[in-house]
Protein backbone atom coordinates (compact mmCIF):
# COMPACT_ATOMS: atom_id res chain seq x y z
CA UNK A 1 0.00 0.00 0.00
CA UNK A 2 1.47 3.31 -0.99
CA UNK A 3 1.80 6.37 1.80
CA UNK A 4 -0.71 8.98 2.05
CA UNK A 5 1.83 11.61 0.88
CA UNK A 6 4.55 8.88 -1.12
CA UNK A 7 6.97 10.86 -3.20
CA UNK A 8 6.50 14.08 -1.91
CA UNK A 9 8.59 16.32 -0.14
CA UNK A 10 8.17 18.17 2.92
CA UNK A 11 9.97 21.37 4.32
CA UNK A 12 9.26 21.25 8.30
CA UNK A 13 10.24 24.60 10.70
CA UNK A 14 11.39 24.06 14.20
CA UNK A 15 11.53 20.39 13.51
CA UNK A 16 14.17 19.23 15.92
CA UNK A 17 11.78 18.02 18.50
CA UNK A 18 8.42 18.55 19.75
CA UNK A 19 5.46 18.75 17.03
CA UNK A 20 8.10 19.41 14.08
CA UNK A 21 9.92 15.91 15.26
CA UNK A 22 6.48 14.82 14.80
CA UNK A 23 5.34 15.92 11.82
CA UNK A 24 8.41 15.00 9.98
CA UNK A 25 8.24 11.26 11.25
CA UNK A 26 4.30 10.98 10.52
CA UNK A 27 5.09 12.31 6.95
CA UNK A 28 7.96 10.17 6.39
CA UNK A 29 6.12 7.02 7.64
CA UNK A 30 3.36 7.71 4.93
CA UNK A 31 5.96 8.06 2.67
CA UNK A 32 7.31 12.27 2.33
CA UNK A 33 11.28 13.14 1.91
CA UNK A 34 11.59 15.67 4.58
CA UNK A 35 13.84 19.08 4.45
CA UNK A 36 14.12 20.27 8.16
CA UNK A 37 15.26 23.33 9.61
CA UNK A 38 15.44 24.63 13.33
CA UNK A 39 17.58 27.04 14.99
CA UNK A 40 19.04 25.04 17.58
CA UNK A 41 20.03 27.79 19.73
CA UNK A 42 18.25 29.15 23.16
CA UNK A 43 17.18 32.66 23.09
CA UNK A 44 17.74 34.76 26.09
CA UNK A 45 14.03 35.87 26.48
CA UNK A 46 12.77 32.19 26.50
CA UNK A 47 13.05 30.63 29.73
CA UNK A 48 13.38 27.06 29.11
CA UNK A 49 15.88 25.54 26.98
CA UNK A 50 15.49 25.47 23.08
CA UNK A 51 16.11 22.62 20.97
CA UNK A 52 19.50 21.57 19.88
CA UNK A 53 21.67 20.28 17.17
CA UNK A 54 21.44 17.13 19.06
CA UNK A 55 17.90 16.99 18.42
CA UNK A 56 17.95 17.40 14.90
CA UNK A 57 20.24 14.80 14.54
CA UNK A 58 17.77 12.81 16.26
CA UNK A 59 15.19 13.42 13.92
CA UNK A 60 17.32 13.07 10.80
CA UNK A 61 18.37 9.49 12.48
CA UNK A 62 13.88 8.80 12.97
CA UNK A 63 13.48 9.97 9.14
CA UNK A 64 16.06 7.73 7.95
CA UNK A 65 14.82 4.92 10.16
CA UNK A 66 11.92 4.59 8.31
CA UNK A 67 14.45 4.65 4.66
CA UNK A 68 13.24 8.41 3.63
CA UNK A 69 15.91 10.62 2.95
CA UNK A 70 16.18 14.11 4.73
CA UNK A 71 18.08 17.42 4.91
CA UNK A 72 18.37 18.94 7.29
CA UNK A 73 19.97 22.28 8.17
CA UNK A 74 20.20 24.80 10.78
CA UNK A 75 18.60 27.71 10.30
CA UNK A 76 16.54 30.76 12.09
CA UNK A 77 12.97 31.54 10.69
CA UNK A 78 13.77 35.08 11.43
CA UNK A 79 16.51 35.28 8.67
CA UNK A 80 14.96 34.91 5.52
CA UNK A 81 18.09 34.92 3.79
CA UNK A 82 19.49 31.44 5.63
CA UNK A 83 15.97 30.18 5.32
CA UNK A 84 15.63 30.75 1.70
CA UNK A 85 19.15 29.13 1.13
CA UNK A 86 17.89 26.06 2.99
CA UNK A 87 14.74 25.83 1.38
CA UNK A 88 16.38 25.74 -2.17
CA UNK A 89 19.38 24.00 -0.75
CA UNK A 90 17.13 20.94 0.23
CA UNK A 91 14.71 21.67 -3.20
CA UNK A 92 18.01 20.73 -5.13
CA UNK A 93 18.66 17.67 -3.25
CA UNK A 94 15.11 16.21 -3.48
CA UNK A 95 13.88 17.19 -6.82
CA UNK A 96 10.46 19.38 -5.78
CA UNK A 97 8.72 20.84 -2.89
CA UNK A 98 4.67 19.67 -1.90
CA UNK A 99 4.46 20.34 1.47
CA UNK A 100 5.15 23.36 4.10
CA UNK A 101 4.94 23.06 7.68
CA UNK A 102 5.20 26.92 9.58
CA UNK A 103 5.93 25.14 12.93
CA UNK A 104 8.80 27.00 14.41
CA UNK A 105 7.75 28.79 17.63
CA UNK A 106 8.46 30.18 21.08
CA UNK A 107 6.31 31.00 23.96
CA UNK A 108 6.58 32.79 27.47
CA UNK A 109 4.19 33.23 29.95
CA UNK A 110 3.86 36.61 31.49
CA UNK A 111 1.14 39.86 32.85
CA UNK A 112 0.58 42.00 30.14
CA UNK A 113 3.30 44.35 32.37
CA UNK A 114 5.72 41.78 32.55
CA UNK A 115 6.11 41.85 28.44
CA UNK A 116 9.27 43.49 27.81
CA UNK A 117 10.46 45.12 24.50
CA UNK A 118 12.72 41.97 24.18
CA UNK A 119 10.00 39.19 24.56
CA UNK A 120 7.60 40.93 22.47
CA UNK A 121 9.95 41.67 19.47
CA UNK A 122 11.31 37.45 19.83
CA UNK A 123 7.60 36.37 19.88
CA UNK A 124 6.53 38.21 16.80
CA UNK A 125 9.68 37.67 14.90
CA UNK A 126 9.76 34.20 15.15
CA UNK A 127 5.71 33.07 15.56
CA UNK A 128 4.44 35.75 13.01
CA UNK A 129 7.46 36.82 10.67
CA UNK A 130 8.91 33.59 10.85
CA UNK A 131 5.60 31.95 9.21
CA UNK A 132 5.62 34.82 6.70
CA UNK A 133 9.84 33.85 5.65
CA UNK A 134 8.91 30.21 5.38
CA UNK A 135 5.97 30.79 3.37
CA UNK A 136 7.71 33.56 0.97
CA UNK A 137 10.72 31.45 0.54
CA UNK A 138 8.61 27.85 -0.30
CA UNK A 139 5.75 29.11 -2.24
CA UNK A 140 8.03 29.57 -5.38
CA UNK A 141 8.90 26.16 -5.35
CA UNK A 142 5.21 24.90 -4.95
CA UNK A 143 4.18 27.04 -7.50
CA UNK A 144 6.91 25.27 -9.65
CA UNK A 145 5.58 21.89 -8.39
CA UNK A 146 2.11 22.68 -9.95
CA UNK A 147 0.46 22.87 -6.12
CA UNK A 148 0.90 22.40 -2.72
CA UNK A 149 -0.24 22.40 0.90
CA UNK A 150 1.38 25.04 3.53
CA UNK A 151 0.33 24.46 6.95
CA UNK A 152 0.77 26.72 9.72
CA UNK A 153 1.14 26.69 13.18
CA UNK A 154 -1.39 28.23 15.13
CA UNK A 155 -2.79 27.53 18.52
CA UNK A 156 -6.04 28.07 20.38
CA UNK A 157 -3.98 31.31 21.15
CA UNK A 158 -4.70 32.16 17.31
CA UNK A 159 -8.29 31.80 18.15
CA UNK A 160 -8.97 32.87 21.83
CA UNK A 161 -7.28 35.83 24.11
CA UNK A 162 -5.49 33.44 26.47
CA UNK A 163 -4.44 35.59 29.33
CA UNK A 164 -0.82 35.83 30.11
CA UNK A 165 -0.01 35.01 26.51
CA UNK A 166 0.13 38.42 24.94
CA UNK A 167 2.49 38.84 22.56
CA UNK A 168 2.31 34.79 21.48
CA UNK A 169 -1.81 35.02 21.15
CA UNK A 170 -0.90 38.42 18.90
CA UNK A 171 1.63 36.19 16.71
CA UNK A 172 -0.99 33.36 16.51
CA UNK A 173 -4.00 35.48 15.45
CA UNK A 174 -1.62 36.61 12.91
CA UNK A 175 -0.50 33.50 11.50
CA UNK A 176 -4.33 33.04 10.83
CA UNK A 177 -4.55 36.38 8.91
CA UNK A 178 -1.98 35.57 6.59
CA UNK A 179 -3.07 32.01 5.93
CA UNK A 180 -6.05 33.32 4.92
CA UNK A 181 -4.70 35.87 2.74
CA UNK A 182 -2.52 33.56 1.23
CA UNK A 183 -5.00 30.99 0.37
CA UNK A 184 -7.24 33.42 -1.59
CA UNK A 185 -3.46 34.37 -3.47
CA UNK A 186 -2.10 31.42 -4.05
CA UNK A 187 -5.38 29.45 -5.01
CA UNK A 188 -4.77 29.85 -8.69
CA UNK A 189 -1.83 28.26 -8.39
CA UNK A 190 -3.61 24.86 -6.76
CA UNK A 191 -1.93 25.50 -3.56
CA UNK A 192 -3.38 25.47 -0.31
CA UNK A 193 -3.25 27.05 2.90
CA UNK A 194 -4.35 25.83 6.22
CA UNK A 195 -3.75 26.75 9.82
CA UNK A 196 -3.58 23.94 13.03
CA UNK A 197 -4.95 25.20 16.11
CA UNK A 198 -3.19 23.06 18.70
CA UNK A 199 -4.83 22.88 22.42
CA UNK A 200 -1.49 22.03 24.89
CA UNK A 201 0.38 19.58 23.68
CA UNK A 202 2.77 17.61 25.63
CA UNK A 203 5.90 18.66 24.20
CA UNK A 204 9.21 20.35 25.65
CA UNK A 205 8.09 24.05 25.02
CA UNK A 206 4.97 23.04 27.24
CA UNK A 207 7.43 21.24 30.18
CA UNK A 208 8.89 24.93 30.01
CA UNK A 209 6.04 26.94 30.36
CA UNK A 210 6.18 27.42 34.19
CA UNK A 211 4.34 30.53 35.87
CA UNK A 212 0.95 30.04 34.78
CA UNK A 213 -0.33 28.62 37.54
CA UNK A 214 0.86 31.52 40.38
CA UNK A 215 -0.55 33.88 37.67
CA UNK A 216 -4.00 32.20 37.41
CA UNK A 217 -3.83 32.45 41.41
CA UNK A 218 -4.07 36.29 40.75
CA UNK A 219 -8.00 36.12 39.14
CA UNK A 220 -9.17 32.28 39.26
CA UNK A 221 -11.69 33.10 37.12
CA UNK A 222 -9.44 32.86 33.71
CA UNK A 223 -8.72 29.29 34.64
CA UNK A 224 -11.59 27.65 32.96
CA UNK A 225 -10.45 29.27 29.47
CA UNK A 226 -7.56 26.73 29.45
CA UNK A 227 -9.76 24.13 29.78
CA UNK A 228 -11.24 21.18 27.17
CA UNK A 229 -13.94 20.19 26.74
CA UNK A 230 -13.08 16.08 26.11
CA UNK A 231 -11.59 14.62 29.64
CA UNK A 232 -8.23 14.87 28.55
CA UNK A 233 -5.69 17.99 29.81
CA UNK A 234 -3.49 18.06 27.17
CA UNK A 235 -2.72 16.13 23.51
CA UNK A 236 0.23 14.47 21.93
CA UNK A 237 2.29 15.35 19.26
CA UNK A 238 1.24 13.16 17.06
CA UNK A 239 -2.32 13.96 17.37
CA UNK A 240 -1.43 17.30 15.49
CA UNK A 241 0.55 15.17 13.16
CA UNK A 242 -2.41 13.03 12.09
CA UNK A 243 -4.12 16.14 11.00
CA UNK A 244 -1.04 17.66 9.29
CA UNK A 245 -1.09 14.66 7.31
CA UNK A 246 -4.74 15.23 6.20
CA UNK A 247 -4.03 18.65 5.12
CA UNK A 248 -0.70 17.44 3.47
CA UNK A 249 -2.12 14.78 1.71
CA UNK A 250 -4.20 14.99 -1.83
CA UNK A 251 -7.19 13.22 0.56
CA UNK A 252 -7.43 17.51 1.23
CA UNK A 253 -6.81 18.21 -2.38
CA UNK A 254 -10.01 20.65 -1.78
CA UNK A 255 -9.54 21.83 1.84
CA UNK A 256 -8.08 25.47 2.04
CA UNK A 257 -8.49 28.65 4.50
CA UNK A 258 -9.41 26.29 7.20
CA UNK A 259 -8.79 27.05 10.79
CA UNK A 260 -8.65 23.29 11.97
CA UNK A 261 -8.45 22.96 16.05
CA UNK A 262 -6.77 19.75 17.49
CA UNK A 263 -7.70 21.40 21.25
CA UNK A 264 -10.08 18.69 22.39
CA UNK A 265 -13.04 21.01 21.71
CA UNK A 266 -10.83 24.16 23.95
CA UNK A 267 -12.49 26.71 21.29
CA UNK A 268 -15.94 25.50 21.80
CA UNK A 269 -16.64 25.94 25.52
CA UNK B 1 -2.10 -2.34 7.15
CA UNK B 2 -5.39 -1.76 9.29
CA UNK B 3 -7.42 0.19 8.09
CA UNK B 4 -8.01 3.62 9.43
CA UNK B 5 -11.43 2.79 10.91
CA UNK B 6 -11.08 -1.04 10.62
CA UNK B 7 -13.90 -3.11 13.24
CA UNK B 8 -15.88 0.52 13.85
CA UNK B 9 -19.78 0.47 12.52
CA UNK B 10 -20.67 3.59 10.96
CA UNK B 11 -24.30 4.38 10.23
CA UNK B 12 -25.54 6.77 7.73
CA UNK B 13 -28.17 8.61 6.29
CA UNK B 14 -29.27 9.32 2.63
CA UNK B 15 -27.07 6.24 2.16
CA UNK B 16 -28.21 5.76 -1.46
CA UNK B 17 -26.41 7.66 -3.30
CA UNK B 18 -24.50 10.66 -3.59
CA UNK B 19 -22.40 11.63 -0.81
CA UNK B 20 -23.64 8.91 1.69
CA UNK B 21 -22.99 6.13 -0.56
CA UNK B 22 -19.35 7.37 -1.32
CA UNK B 23 -19.20 7.63 2.73
CA UNK B 24 -20.06 4.00 3.02
CA UNK B 25 -17.93 3.11 0.55
CA UNK B 26 -15.02 5.08 1.80
CA UNK B 27 -15.41 3.87 5.52
CA UNK B 28 -15.62 0.27 3.99
CA UNK B 29 -12.64 0.64 2.27
CA UNK B 30 -11.13 1.03 5.51
CA UNK B 31 -12.37 -1.45 7.33
CA UNK B 32 -16.18 -0.34 8.76
CA UNK B 33 -19.11 -2.12 8.69
CA UNK B 34 -22.06 0.26 7.72
CA UNK B 35 -25.62 0.51 8.41
CA UNK B 36 -27.22 2.63 5.71
CA UNK B 37 -30.88 4.26 5.41
CA UNK B 38 -32.08 6.22 2.83
CA UNK B 39 -35.70 7.49 2.01
CA UNK B 40 -35.27 5.53 -1.05
CA UNK B 41 -38.52 7.69 -2.58
CA UNK B 42 -39.20 10.80 -4.05
CA UNK B 43 -39.82 13.99 -2.01
CA UNK B 44 -43.02 16.00 -3.92
CA UNK B 45 -41.21 19.15 -2.77
CA UNK B 46 -38.03 18.08 -3.92
CA UNK B 47 -38.75 16.43 -7.55
CA UNK B 48 -39.45 19.96 -9.76
CA UNK B 49 -35.49 20.10 -8.97
CA UNK B 50 -34.09 16.41 -9.06
CA UNK B 51 -35.69 13.46 -8.65
CA UNK B 52 -34.90 11.21 -5.25
CA UNK B 53 -33.24 8.20 -4.41
CA UNK B 54 -34.47 5.01 -5.20
CA UNK B 55 -34.11 1.03 -3.47
CA UNK B 56 -32.48 0.28 -6.41
CA UNK B 57 -29.99 3.29 -5.83
CA UNK B 58 -29.76 1.82 -1.90
CA UNK B 59 -29.02 -2.01 -3.48
CA UNK B 60 -26.33 -0.70 -5.28
CA UNK B 61 -24.57 0.64 -1.93
CA UNK B 62 -24.96 -2.60 -0.87
CA UNK B 63 -23.44 -4.37 -3.29
CA UNK B 64 -20.55 -2.08 -3.49
CA UNK B 65 -19.93 -2.37 0.29
CA UNK B 66 -20.62 -6.06 -0.15
CA UNK B 67 -17.67 -5.67 -2.83
CA UNK B 68 -14.87 -4.97 -0.25
CA UNK B 69 -16.19 -7.99 2.33
CA UNK B 70 -17.62 -5.61 4.93
CA UNK B 71 -21.18 -6.58 5.71
CA UNK B 72 -23.90 -3.83 5.47
CA UNK B 73 -27.23 -3.57 7.53
CA UNK B 74 -29.98 -1.30 4.97
CA UNK B 75 -33.21 -0.10 5.81
CA UNK B 76 -35.53 2.17 4.01
CA UNK B 77 -36.42 5.00 6.45
CA UNK B 78 -36.77 8.54 6.33
CA UNK B 79 -35.03 10.78 8.81
CA UNK B 80 -38.08 12.64 9.46
CA UNK B 81 -39.81 9.34 11.10
CA UNK B 82 -37.86 8.91 14.20
CA UNK B 83 -39.49 6.21 15.14
CA UNK B 84 -38.42 3.92 11.90
CA UNK B 85 -35.15 5.34 11.74
CA UNK B 86 -34.78 4.73 15.33
CA UNK B 87 -35.79 1.03 14.35
CA UNK B 88 -33.28 0.93 11.71
CA UNK B 89 -30.40 1.39 13.82
CA UNK B 90 -31.74 -0.43 16.33
CA UNK B 91 -31.86 -3.34 13.72
CA UNK B 92 -28.54 -2.46 12.90
CA UNK B 93 -26.73 -2.48 16.07
CA UNK B 94 -28.20 -6.26 16.89
CA UNK B 95 -26.92 -7.63 13.79
CA UNK B 96 -23.38 -5.60 13.77
CA UNK B 97 -23.03 -5.16 17.19
CA UNK B 98 -21.84 -1.95 18.02
CA UNK B 99 -22.13 1.58 16.43
CA UNK B 100 -19.06 4.08 16.70
CA UNK B 101 -19.46 6.73 13.66
CA UNK B 102 -22.54 8.31 12.79
CA UNK B 103 -22.43 10.38 9.24
CA UNK B 104 -26.02 12.29 9.54
CA UNK B 105 -25.69 13.13 5.55
CA UNK B 106 -29.53 12.79 4.70
CA UNK B 107 -30.79 15.90 3.07
CA UNK B 108 -32.28 17.77 0.29
CA UNK B 109 -31.88 20.99 -1.80
CA UNK B 110 -34.40 23.24 -2.99
CA UNK B 111 -34.22 27.14 -4.03
CA UNK B 112 -35.16 29.84 -6.59
CA UNK B 113 -37.34 32.44 -4.73
CA UNK B 114 -37.13 35.04 -2.16
CA UNK B 115 -37.67 34.46 1.34
CA UNK B 116 -41.49 35.71 1.25
CA UNK B 117 -41.77 33.75 -1.54
CA UNK B 118 -41.33 30.60 -0.32
CA UNK B 119 -44.25 28.24 0.51
CA UNK B 120 -44.93 26.62 3.86
CA UNK B 121 -44.71 23.17 2.99
CA UNK B 122 -41.02 24.12 1.13
CA UNK B 123 -39.90 25.67 4.16
CA UNK B 124 -40.88 22.86 6.19
CA UNK B 125 -39.80 19.78 4.32
CA UNK B 126 -36.58 21.61 4.35
CA UNK B 127 -36.26 21.84 7.78
CA UNK B 128 -37.54 18.37 8.68
CA UNK B 129 -35.08 16.73 6.32
CA UNK B 130 -31.90 18.95 6.69
CA UNK B 131 -32.31 19.82 10.18
CA UNK B 132 -34.55 18.10 12.24
CA UNK B 133 -33.13 14.64 10.56
CA UNK B 134 -30.51 15.13 11.68
CA UNK B 135 -31.76 15.26 15.39
CA UNK B 136 -33.35 12.73 14.95
CA UNK B 137 -30.50 10.87 13.71
CA UNK B 138 -27.99 12.09 16.73
CA UNK B 139 -31.52 11.55 19.04
CA UNK B 140 -31.50 7.79 18.06
CA UNK B 141 -27.49 7.15 17.83
CA UNK B 142 -26.60 8.97 21.06
CA UNK B 143 -28.33 6.64 23.59
CA UNK B 144 -25.88 3.62 21.98
CA UNK B 145 -22.86 5.67 22.06
CA UNK B 146 -22.95 6.50 25.83
CA UNK B 147 -23.85 2.90 26.60
CA UNK B 148 -21.00 1.25 24.98
CA UNK B 149 -18.85 4.09 26.69
CA UNK B 150 -16.18 3.37 23.83
CA UNK B 151 -16.33 7.15 22.57
CA UNK B 152 -17.43 7.80 19.13
CA UNK B 153 -17.47 10.23 16.65
CA UNK B 154 -20.66 12.12 15.16
CA UNK B 155 -20.50 13.85 11.40
CA UNK B 156 -22.62 16.06 10.65
CA UNK B 157 -23.52 16.88 6.89
CA UNK B 158 -23.57 21.08 6.24
CA UNK B 159 -22.56 23.03 3.84
CA UNK B 160 -21.18 26.27 2.68
CA UNK B 161 -24.71 27.11 3.08
CA UNK B 162 -24.08 26.41 7.02
CA UNK B 163 -21.41 29.19 7.00
CA UNK B 164 -22.40 31.90 4.10
CA UNK B 165 -25.84 33.26 3.46
CA UNK B 166 -27.09 32.75 -0.32
CA UNK B 167 -30.02 34.96 -1.71
CA UNK B 168 -32.61 32.50 -3.20
CA UNK B 169 -31.84 29.91 -0.82
CA UNK B 170 -33.41 30.70 2.27
CA UNK B 171 -34.55 27.91 3.81
CA UNK B 172 -31.29 25.59 2.83
CA UNK B 173 -29.29 28.08 4.62
CA UNK B 174 -30.96 28.30 7.32
CA UNK B 175 -30.95 24.15 7.98
CA UNK B 176 -27.49 23.87 7.07
CA UNK B 177 -26.72 27.19 9.95
CA UNK B 178 -28.70 25.51 11.95
CA UNK B 179 -26.97 22.30 11.86
CA UNK B 180 -23.68 24.07 13.08
CA UNK B 181 -25.26 25.38 16.16
CA UNK B 182 -27.10 21.55 16.96
CA UNK B 183 -23.13 20.47 16.16
CA UNK B 184 -21.69 22.69 18.50
CA UNK B 185 -24.07 21.96 21.17
CA UNK B 186 -23.76 18.32 21.26
CA UNK B 187 -20.33 18.65 21.13
CA UNK B 188 -20.28 19.94 24.70
CA UNK B 189 -22.91 17.66 25.71
CA UNK B 190 -21.28 14.73 24.76
CA UNK B 191 -17.31 15.10 25.43
CA UNK B 192 -17.49 14.20 28.57
CA UNK B 193 -18.26 10.86 27.04
CA UNK B 194 -15.54 11.29 24.59
CA UNK B 195 -18.09 11.38 21.69
CA UNK B 196 -16.94 13.75 18.81
CA UNK B 197 -19.10 16.10 16.69
CA UNK B 198 -17.65 17.76 13.99
CA UNK B 199 -19.41 19.27 10.38
CA UNK B 200 -18.09 19.36 7.37
CA UNK B 201 -19.32 21.86 4.87
CA UNK B 202 -19.04 21.26 0.83
CA UNK B 203 -19.47 23.21 -1.77
CA UNK B 204 -20.91 22.24 -4.42
CA UNK B 205 -20.58 18.25 -4.84
CA UNK B 206 -20.63 16.46 -8.61
CA UNK B 207 -23.98 14.34 -7.46
CA UNK B 208 -27.57 14.78 -8.40
CA UNK B 209 -28.61 17.19 -6.29
CA UNK B 210 -25.95 19.82 -8.07
CA UNK B 211 -25.90 18.58 -11.85
CA UNK B 212 -29.65 19.21 -12.38
CA UNK B 213 -30.72 21.77 -14.69
CA UNK B 214 -32.97 23.73 -12.29
CA UNK B 215 -29.58 23.82 -9.77
CA UNK B 216 -27.40 25.50 -13.37
CA UNK B 217 -30.81 27.34 -13.23
CA UNK B 218 -29.78 29.12 -10.33
CA UNK B 219 -26.58 30.11 -11.08
CA UNK B 220 -27.06 31.28 -14.46
CA UNK B 221 -30.53 32.66 -14.59
CA UNK B 222 -30.57 34.26 -18.10
CA UNK B 223 -30.08 30.95 -20.32
CA UNK B 224 -32.82 29.11 -21.78
CA UNK B 225 -30.80 25.82 -21.28
CA UNK B 226 -27.66 25.88 -19.44
CA UNK B 227 -25.45 23.45 -20.10
CA UNK B 228 -23.16 21.27 -17.32
CA UNK B 229 -19.74 22.89 -19.16
CA UNK B 230 -21.47 26.66 -18.38
CA UNK B 231 -22.82 25.95 -15.49
CA UNK B 232 -18.95 24.80 -14.47
CA UNK B 233 -17.26 28.23 -15.97
CA UNK B 234 -19.66 29.99 -13.15
CA UNK B 235 -19.48 27.23 -10.55
CA UNK B 236 -15.54 27.85 -10.90
CA UNK B 237 -15.98 31.41 -10.12
CA UNK B 238 -17.40 30.72 -7.04
CA UNK B 239 -14.68 28.84 -5.82
CA UNK B 240 -11.09 29.81 -4.57
CA UNK B 241 -9.21 26.95 -6.37
CA UNK B 242 -9.72 26.39 -9.96
CA UNK B 243 -12.46 24.02 -9.81
CA UNK B 244 -15.78 24.00 -10.54
CA UNK B 245 -17.20 21.66 -7.86
CA UNK B 246 -15.83 18.38 -5.92
CA UNK B 247 -16.27 15.05 -6.28
CA UNK B 248 -18.01 12.90 -3.35
CA UNK B 249 -14.94 11.06 -2.26
CA UNK B 250 -13.28 14.79 -1.53
CA UNK B 251 -15.91 14.86 1.25
CA UNK B 252 -15.34 10.90 2.43
CA UNK B 253 -11.79 11.32 2.85
CA UNK B 254 -12.60 14.09 5.39
CA UNK B 255 -15.40 11.99 7.03
CA UNK B 256 -12.95 9.14 7.02
CA UNK B 257 -10.59 11.36 8.99
CA UNK B 258 -13.13 12.80 11.74
CA UNK B 259 -14.50 9.25 12.01
CA UNK B 260 -10.83 8.07 12.87
CA UNK B 261 -9.11 8.19 16.33
CA UNK B 262 -6.57 10.45 14.47
CA UNK B 263 -9.10 12.80 14.75
CA UNK B 264 -9.40 11.42 18.62
CA UNK B 265 -9.07 15.28 19.70
CA UNK B 266 -10.85 17.42 17.34
CA UNK B 267 -14.40 17.99 18.09
CA UNK B 268 -16.83 20.57 17.38
CA UNK B 269 -15.02 21.82 13.96
CA UNK B 270 -16.56 23.44 11.20
CA UNK B 271 -15.00 21.65 8.41
CA UNK B 272 -15.02 23.17 5.13
CA UNK B 273 -14.28 21.18 1.94
CA UNK B 274 -14.91 24.07 0.04
CA UNK B 275 -12.19 24.54 -2.61
CA UNK B 276 -12.05 28.10 -0.19
CA UNK B 277 -15.90 29.28 -1.05
CA UNK B 278 -15.97 30.53 2.22
CA UNK B 279 -12.64 32.43 2.57
CA UNK B 280 -13.66 34.75 -0.39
Amino acid sequence: MTGRVEGKVAFITGAARGQGRSHAIRLAEEGADIIAVDVCRDYPSVGYGMATEADLDQTVKAVEALDRRIVARQADVRDAAALKSAVDDGVAQLGRLDIVCANAGICTVQSWDEVTPQVWQDTLDTNLTGVWNTMVAAAPHLIAAGGGSIICTSSTAGIKGLPYLAPYVAAKHGVVGIAKTMANELAAHKIRVNTVHPTGVNTPMAEGLGGLETLLGRDPNLGPIFMNTLPVESVEARDISHAVLFLASDEAQYVTGLEFTVDAGNTIR
Amino acid sequence: MAGRVEGKVAFITGAARGQGRSHAIRLAEEGADIIAVDIAEDIDSVRRFYPGATEADLAETVKQVEALDRRIVAAKADVRDYGALKQALDSGVAELGHVDIVSANAGIFVFGEPAQLVTEGDWQDVIDINLTGVWHTAKAVIPHLIEQATGGSIVLTSSTAGLKGFPGVSQYTASKHAVVGLMRTLALELAPHSIRVNSVHPTGVATDMILNEATFRLFLPDAENPSREQAAEVFATTNALPVPWVEPRDISNAVLFLASDEARYVTGVTLPVDAGFTIK
